[in-house]
Parts: C-alpha cells; sequence; structure tokens
C-alpha cells in the first residue's frame, strides 16, 4: 500500500526501462538536431558508425569506455556508502602523478609489465590520497564531502598547473606537460584482443588498461557484496541509524570509502597518459569525473550496469567527435547537449516512465491470473 | 432524508498486484460511532483514503446522503462533508491554533479580515461542541491531547458532519483516550457521524454503536457492538482463534544483571530527555516501562544500548561499568551479553533494502561464524537465516527475500530471532509489537516470557499499557524523563495512567 508501484521483473527494471529512457532521450536529442536544421537520421547514423563502424572506431569507443568504468566505479563505491564523491575528477588529475612517477623514474630501465604494476599502485595511492582528506574532513570536522570535493577539484587543477609548468616540465620545452615517456612507459595494445573478432585497431589506443578497468569492476563487486566491509558500507549507505546500532563506525567507513573511491579515480589516470599520451598533460582528465557521476548513476552502481553504461558514454563521445567531424552545423556544444540529454532522461527523470510500465505489467499480471482461475474453473 | 451517512458500494482498489480492498460494503448510520477494525495491512486505512479522496477507487460507488458522489480530492471530500483526524497530525508546528485552524480555508485574500472572522467561528464552535483550546496558543506548545482537538476543530470548521479518526489515541495517554471519548460522544449527541478506525479492541468496545471487520482487503463482519465480544472480534480479524490473555508463571529473580544509576540524557537540542533515572533489573523478571511516548523511554533505550550518548550517571552491565558517558561500542555491548530490539525497526533494527539474511547478521557481522577472513561467508549466513526463519516462523520463508517486502509482524520476528537466539544475558526490547498483526503479538510474548524464563534480565517498553501490565513482573512509569513511581503488574489501568499522565507522580514527588 504504501509503494503504489507494482515491482517489475528483474528485465523490465534493469532492461526495459533504461532502453526506453535512452530512446526518449535520443529522439529529444533527435529534435534538437531537427531544429539546427540538420537531419536526425543522419546524426545518428553518423554517431553509430563513427563509434562502431570500424575496428579503430570501436577501437577509440572502448579506449574512452575505460576511463568512464574507472571513473563510474568511483563514484559508484562512494554512491554505497551513502557518499556523494563529486571529486573523481580532481583525484583522477592527482593520481596521474603516481603514473608520471612511476614512468619517469623506470620506463628507461624497465619493460612495461615491471612499470605497469608501479604506475598502478602510484596512481591508487595518489587518487586516494586526494580523497582522504575531503573523507577525513567529513568524518571529524562534518564538513559535507559535496562540498570539500568540488574544492579540491579546484586545488587539484591549480596544483597541477603548477607541477607542470615549474617542476614536471623538462628544461626549454614550451608546452607544459612531462617528456615523452621511454617504452617501459608505454601500455601495450589491445590488438590481439580485437583480432579474435577480426577487427583491426588501426590507430586507436585501447591499451591493457581496459582489462584493469574490467578487473576492477570484478573487484568492486566482490568489495560490495562479498566483503565484511561492503555490508558495512552498504548498511550506512541504505540506513546511517541502523549502522549506528550496529556498531558501525561511521567515520572509519567514510574515510575507508573515500580512499577507495578516490583510488579508483586515480586510476583512471593510467588509460591516457600510459595507454595513449605516454607524457601527463595538463588537463588530461577532460571531465572524466564528472561522466563518471552519470555512468554511475545510468548503471545504477552495479559494476555489471557500470560496464554497458561507459561504453554507451564512449560511443557518445567517439561517435559524438564524428558528428562534428562530419556536420559542421553540428558543434561539439551540440555532443555535450546531447549526452545532457542522456543524464537527463536515464538519471534525473529515471522515474518518468516507471508508473504506466508498472500499470501495464499490472494489467498483463491480473489478466493472466484471471485466465488462470477461468482455466481452473 | 435517509439516516444513512455514507454507503460504499463494492468499492474495489488495487496496487498492481496487491489487491488492498476487494468489493467492500460499507453502511454507516447517521449520528452513530461506526468503529473499523483490522489488522495492519487489512486495508482499512486505503478505504478511508478513498472516502478521503487520497485514492480513487478502481469500482464501486460512494453514496452521501443518499447521493452518489465522486471523490476525486480531498477538497471534494470536505465539500461533501467528510473531515479526516489523520494518525500524524497535520498542522504547522509554528503556527497558532487559529492559523492552522484558518489555514486553506481563508475566506479572504486580506488575511485579517480572514483572521477576525475565523476567531468568532473558531469561538462559536468551541462553545457549541466544549472544545476550549486557547486560538493564540502556538501548537508547537500544546500537549498531543490538545493538537487533536485542533485537528478536530479544523474538521469542524470546515463544515463536517462525517468525522474520520486514524487510529487516534496512539499517541495519548489514558486519560487523555478518556477525555476524546467524551468529546466523540459529544459530537455523536450533536448529530454528527463519526468513523474511528483503530487496532485496538477495547476502544471499540468502549464507544462505537457498530463495528465493521476488515481482513485481508474484505469486509468480513459488521455488528453492533452490544452484541459482540472483544473475542468474537479478535477472532474475525485474524480468522482463528486467538490467545488474548499472555500466560506466564511467577518471576523467578535472580542477581542484579543491569544496573542504571542516575543517568541522564539529553537529545541533540540539549533538552534533557532522561531525567537522573536509576533501576535495577534483575535475571530471570520482565522489567516494564511505561509512559507515554515520548517521556524520555526511547533516549533510555538508546543510551543504555551505546546508540546515544548520556551525560551523566552509571550503567553497570553484568557488574561491570559501561562507560555511558563517553562513546560506546555498540559491539563491545553485544560482546558482553546484551542485545538490544530497537523501538524503530524500520530505521534502526533492519535495513529495509536489505535481503532478509544479510538483516540476519546487522551487528553480528563481525562474528568468525559469518565470516572467511574479510569476506562473507554466504553458505553459513544463509543457512543460519534458514534456521531462525524454521524457528520463528517468519513468512515468505525466503532469506533471499528484501526485508521490505516482509510484513510488519514478520520483520520484527526477523529482528527478535537476531537478537534472541544470541542467548544474551540482557535483552532490552523496545515496542516489540508496534504494528505487528495480532497473530505475531501472541508468538512475540511467548517468546519474550520463554527468555525470562530461561533466566535473561528483560527490559521492555511499550507505549501499549495493555502489553506493559500483561508481560512485565515490575512496571516502571517514566514522565518527563524521570522515574514517577513503580508499581506490581496487578496495579490498575487507572492507577498507571494517571503516574503516565504526571499526576500522581507529582503528588509522590512532594511528600
Amino acid at each position: 500500500m504504501s509503494n503504489p508501484y507494482a515491482k517489475l521483473p528483474g528485465w523490465a527494471e534493469y532492461g526495459l526501462i533504461p532502453l526506453i529512457n535512452l530512446v526518449v532521450a535520443f529522439l529529444v536529442a533527435g529534435l534538437v538536431v531537427l531544429l539546427v536544421g540538420e537531419n536526425p537520421l543522419n546524426a545518428a547514423y553518423h554517431m553509430i558508425n563513427g563509434a562502431f563502424g570500424r575496428g579503430e572506431y570501436i577501437g577509440f569507443t572502448l579506449y574512452y569506455a575505460t576511463t568512464f568504468i574507472f571513473t563510474g566505479l568511483s563514484v559508484a563505491v562512494a554512491f554505497h556508502a551513502g557518499l556523494f564523491n563529486i571529486g573523481s575528477e580532481g583525484q583522477a588529475y592527482i593520481g596521474g602523478i603516481g603514473v608520471a612517477l612511476a614512468c619517469l623514474w623506470l620506463d628507461k630501465t624497465m619493460p612495461w609489465f615491471v612499470v605497469f604494476p608501479l604506475a598502478i599502485i602510484g596512481s591508487a595511492f595518489f587518487g586516494a590520497m586526494w580523497a582522504f582528506l575531503p573523507g577525513w574532513l567529513q568524518a571529524k570536522r562534518g564538513s559535507h564531502v559535496v562540498i570539500t570535493t568540488i574544492m579540491f577539484n579546484f586545488i587539484a587543477s591549480s596544483l597541477m598547473v603548477y607541477l607542470l609548468t615549474k617542476v614536471l616540465k623538462p628544461l626549454g620545452q614550451m608546452a607544459p606537460q612531462t617528456r615523452t615517456f621511454e617504452a617501459g612507459g608505454q601500455l601495450p595494445k589491445l590488438d590481439w584482443l580485437m583480432s579474435i573478432f577480426g577487427l583491426n585497431l588501426g590507430n586507436s589506443p585501447f591499451n591493457v588498461s581496459f582489462l584493469l578497468a574490467l578487473l576492477a569492476a570484478f573487484g568492486v563487486w566482490v568489495l560490495i557484496w562479498r566483503t565484511k566491509l561492503g555490508y558495512e558500507m552498504r548498511t550506512m549507505g541504505h540506513s546511517p541509524s541502523a549502522a549506528r546500532y550496529a556498531g558501525i563506525g561511521e567515520a572509519r567507513i567514510t574515510v575507508i570509502v573515500m580512499m577507495i573511491s578516490g583510488g579508483l579515480a586515480g586510476m583512471m589516470a593510467l588509460n591516457p597518459i600510459m595507454g595513449e599520451q605516454y607524457r601527463m598533460q595538463l588537463d588530461f582528465v577532460q571531465g572524466a569525473g564528472f561522466v563518471g557521476i552519470a555512468v554511475a548513476l545510468m548503471g545504477r552502481s552495479h559494476p555489471a550496469g557500470i560496464i554497458p553504461a561507459a561504453v554507451l558514454f564512449g560511443m557518445l563521445y567517439q561517435g559524438g567527435a564524428e558528428i562534428a567531424f562530419e556536420m559542421p552545423s553540428i558543434s561539439r556544444d551540440m555532443i555535450v547537449i546531447i549526452q545532457g540529454l542522456v543524464i537527463l532522461f536515464a538519471g534525473a527523470l529515471e522515474n518518468m516512465f516507471r508508473p504506466a510500465i508498472g500499470r501495464a505489467f499490472a494489467g498483463i499480471g491480473r489478466r493472466s491470473a484471471v485466465a488462470a482461475q477461468t482455466r481452473g474453473a | 432524508m435517509s439516516d444513512i451517512a455514507i454507503e460504499l458500494r463494492g468499492i474495489d482498489k488495487s496496487f498492481g498486484l496487491v489487491h488492498a480492498n476487494k468489493n467492500i460494503n460499507l453502511t454507516v448510520r447517521k449520528g452513530t460511532i461506526h468503529g473499523i477494525i483490522g489488522e495492519n495491512g487489512a486495508g482499512k486505512s486505503t478505504l478511508m483514503s478513498i472516502l478521503y479522496g487520497f485514492y480513487q477507487a478502481d469500482k464501486g460507488d460512494i453514496v452521501i446522503d443518499g447521493k452518489t458522489v465522486t471523490i476525486k480530492d480531498p477538497n471534494a471530500a470536505i465539500a461533501s462533508g467528510i473531515g479526516m483526524v489523520h494518525q500524524h497530525f497535520m498542522l504547522v508546528e509554528n503556527f497558532t491554533v487559529l492559523e492552522n485552524v484558518m489555514l486553506g480555508a481563508e475566506d479572504s485574500q486580506i488575511l485579517n479580515t480572514s483572521i477576525s472572522k475565523a476567531r468568532v467561528e473558531l469561538k462559536r464552535l468551541e462553545k457549541e461542541y466544549a472544545l476550549e483550546v486557547n486560538p493564540d496558543a502556538l501548537i508547537e506548545q500544546l500537549p498531543v491531547g490538545l493538537q487533536q482537538r485542533v485537528e478536530i476543530l479544523k474538521a469542524l470548521y470546515r463544515k463536517a458532519d462525517i468525522l474520520i479518526l486514524d487510529e487516534p489515541t496512539g499517541v495519548l495517554t489514558p486519560p487523555e483516550a478518556d477525555h476524546l471519548f467524551r468529546i466523540l460522544g459529544q459530537l455523536k449527541d450533536q448529530g454528527k457521524t463519526i468513523i474511528f478506525i483503530t487496532h485496538k479492541l477495547r476502544e471499540i468496545m468502549a464507544i462505537t454503536d457498530e463495528v465493521s471487520v476488515m481482513r485481508r482487503g474484505e469486509m468480513v463482519a459488521t455488528c453492533k457492538t452490544k452484541e459482540t465480544s472483544v473475542e468474537e472480534l479478535a477472532e474475525l480479524m485474524v480468522g482463528r482463534r486467538v490467545l488474548l490473555r499472555v500466560e506466564k508463571g511467577a518471576a523467578n529473580p535472580g542477581e542484579v544483571k543491569l544496573a542504571v544509576e542516575n543517568l541522564t540524557v539529553r537529545d541533540s537540542r540539549g533538552v534533557t530527555m532522561v531525567d537522573n533515572v536509576s533501576f535495577n533489573l534483575r535475571a530471570g523478571e520482565i522489567v516494564g516501562i511505561a509512559g507515554v511516548a515520548g517521556n524520555g523511554q526511547s533516549e533510555l533505550l538508546e543510551a543504555i544500548s551505546g546508540i546515544r550518548k548520556a551525560v551523566g550517571g552509571k550503567v553497570l552491565l553484568n557488574g561491570q561499568p559501561i562507560d555511558v558517558t563517553a562513546h560506546v561500542d555498540p559491539r563491545d555491548l553485544r560482546d558482553r551479553g546484551l542485545a538490544h530490539v530497537p523501538e524503530d525497526r524500520h530505521h534502526v533494527g533492519l535495513v529495509l533494502k536489505f535481503e532478509e539474511a544479510e538483516n540476519g547478521i546487522l551487528g553480528y557481522h563481525h562474528d568468525k561464524r559469518y565470516l572467511k577472513g574479510v569476506f562473507l561467508n554466504t553458505k553459513a549466513i544463509q543457512a543460519d537465516a534458514e534456521e531462525k526463519i524454521k524457528k520463528y516462523d517468519i513468512r515468505p520463508p525466503n532469506p533471499r527475500l528484501k526485508t521490505a517486502n516482509f510484513s510488519g509482524g514478520n520483520q520484527q520476528k526477523i529482528v527478535l530471532a537476531r537478537e534472541m537466539e544470541r542467548g544474551p544475558d540482557v535483552l532490552i526490547i523496545g515496542q516489540p509489537t508496534r504494528g505487528v498483526d495480532v497473530g505475531a503479538i501472541e508468538f512475540i510474548h511467548k517468546r519474550i516470557i520463554e527468555m525470562r524464563d530461561q533466566g535473561k534480565a528483560v527490559l521492555l517498553v511499550s507505549v501499549e499499557l495493555d502489553e506493559i501490565r500483561a508481560l512485565s513482573d515490575r512496571i516502571i512509569v517514566m514522565f518527563a524523563g524521570r522515574v514517577v513511581g513503580e508499581r506490581d503488574p496487578d496495579a490498575t489501568e487507572g492507577e498507571l495512567g494517571l503516574l503516565m499522565a504526571g499526576v500522581e507522580g507529582r503528588k509522590e514527588a512532594a511528600e
């Protein structure tokens, strides 16, 4: 009675509703394209083709998806404990320091598979430390992480400008970036994986950090649903009063969860730095931390949802770039509008179609129940 | 004009797959008090919500004063002369009585004219129905009984001829409830029709003329109150014979298990909620703490169980001190043999979004039995849950089901199973049967007595005085944060009621 929505079967809950939301988002986006005077079907073709049309395009889509899996997991882990980490952006940025240090130190002497684990540890460590401070401030001083993590994004940004212009930039170079890494600081591409499907990777930067992202997604699933810490996190996330009753220390969980979240965000830096550019550039995160929020929302904070959501956003990024290239009247900002619509319908308006679908299902359910009865009689 | 105020014909309502009201027929005579009784989830509230316009019936007619009406929202209900007094008052706390009464029924855009008109009308109503209340008092400064009176005035101000009262006595002391009954009697004499919803059989017997019983969305019986009995009504509600009296032998108190000395607790605003409270709890006895909700019982439980910090006093558990004025880890208390069934199972005792089995380890999730290193031992947790489901007859017997999908009684059994099966030395229980159906109440009461007979010390807090009297071996009465008296369980209800209202207590303190 208190819940007027009927319970939906799993496939409707996790498949049908997100799909309907997505379709509506694209329909509205199509209207926007129409308003600009372009053919929406044409745009849709460029979007899909640009994201999946060729092995190279797929490589780019999955490269972006790798980044979003990390940031999406980062936000999702915090969600489970009832914390809203808006700082994945800054934590990923600072995480880059860990990657850069490992590469700058060992790229000339060691092979990638020695540097990579160190870079993973480094990125996670720096990301975690950047999230530790807001976590600690909330646990001990009551400063809300939503506020502090936003602030820390700005601090991270300024700090990196300083580091990349004054400390990490080689002498005699104009661009605010580190030197280019040697072979030890370059992650191998996943062309062998693509060739299994008969695809050619081309120039795309799809690299082994994708496998790490999948591993991290599995790790997050284990953490949340199969460990004691995950149990405590979820208790706190669903009901802080129940957590207090159960003797789960809010301060301890807050700090630990923020550090795990920051660590995952930090690992995102591996993909662009070691996987694509082979150097750390200014602003290499490019808003991936914020996209992570949308990915986590859309994926319902479950790794099995985050991976497809990340691929979807990878498609929007890669396909969107392709639209902007093919259709000059659609600028890069239009792509942001389309992405915004997806976030709006999949995240904020998630429950818009639920009552109608619930009613439809209830109707079907009752009718079949009645049918069963009459058959029985 | 007929003598029938309301007639419901074939009302049917479903929420998704839940069939909340099945073909309900109900006739309420004018100028009577008509009781509607049923267990939680029987569909009483849904039916009344349809009558008051919160929901629309899928099928059926509502006939008021011989005319079929459509009630599409509460405004339409008010226009048809229906007023509702909600279980949780719909009052603006920092408005005056007058402002609350006229809110939404102002008859002018200019506030001053509305106020003076409303004042005259309110005065008339007060006189006509003997419902005195100071029109300029702020709601937040009024006791609960008076707030309820304001709700009744609100309905009368909107010219209600039919008053619906939804569980009106839950928040009242026995004397306040008696007063309410007198008011309802007067309203009836003035020709008003009253629909009185409750799950307390005694109240039905005390004031109603007719009573309708609902069970699982169906109206199972309507009869004249005079021609029925408590036992018959209980049986109609549950669908089988129920044992209303708890059978228990004499207590056999042993050594002191829990000693509370001069405990003082303040709430987050700094108001003293527990004021210098001392008592002992012995092995093999049940001590009941009686009192109207909000007189410090909740805070007392929270302080003892380590959820809330006390500002002064001592608590000894098994002779060992608990540092109640500093940070207490509830886990530590559990390890030392204290189990706690909290008052609010929805927000404290359970995580409603968890599976049943997950809630079965809440607070005990550090136990090696449930873990493999840092991982949860899901098999062991599952097996443990299945065992408890069997022993406590939790339905449906599915440990993977979300806890929110269990009924109130079964949710409470999940908490009780978790806390009782640890074999604690001291068990503190808040509101063991709040929102629990009659059938489960019987089971829960039996289990509590069994715990006592096993030599456990049980501290029981309940706002249901009947429950306190039926279970306790000693009764402590709290009023305004203080212990105002201790009585035997055979103390009369009147005596306890006066203590709970703070009347007798003040006298005792003065002597």
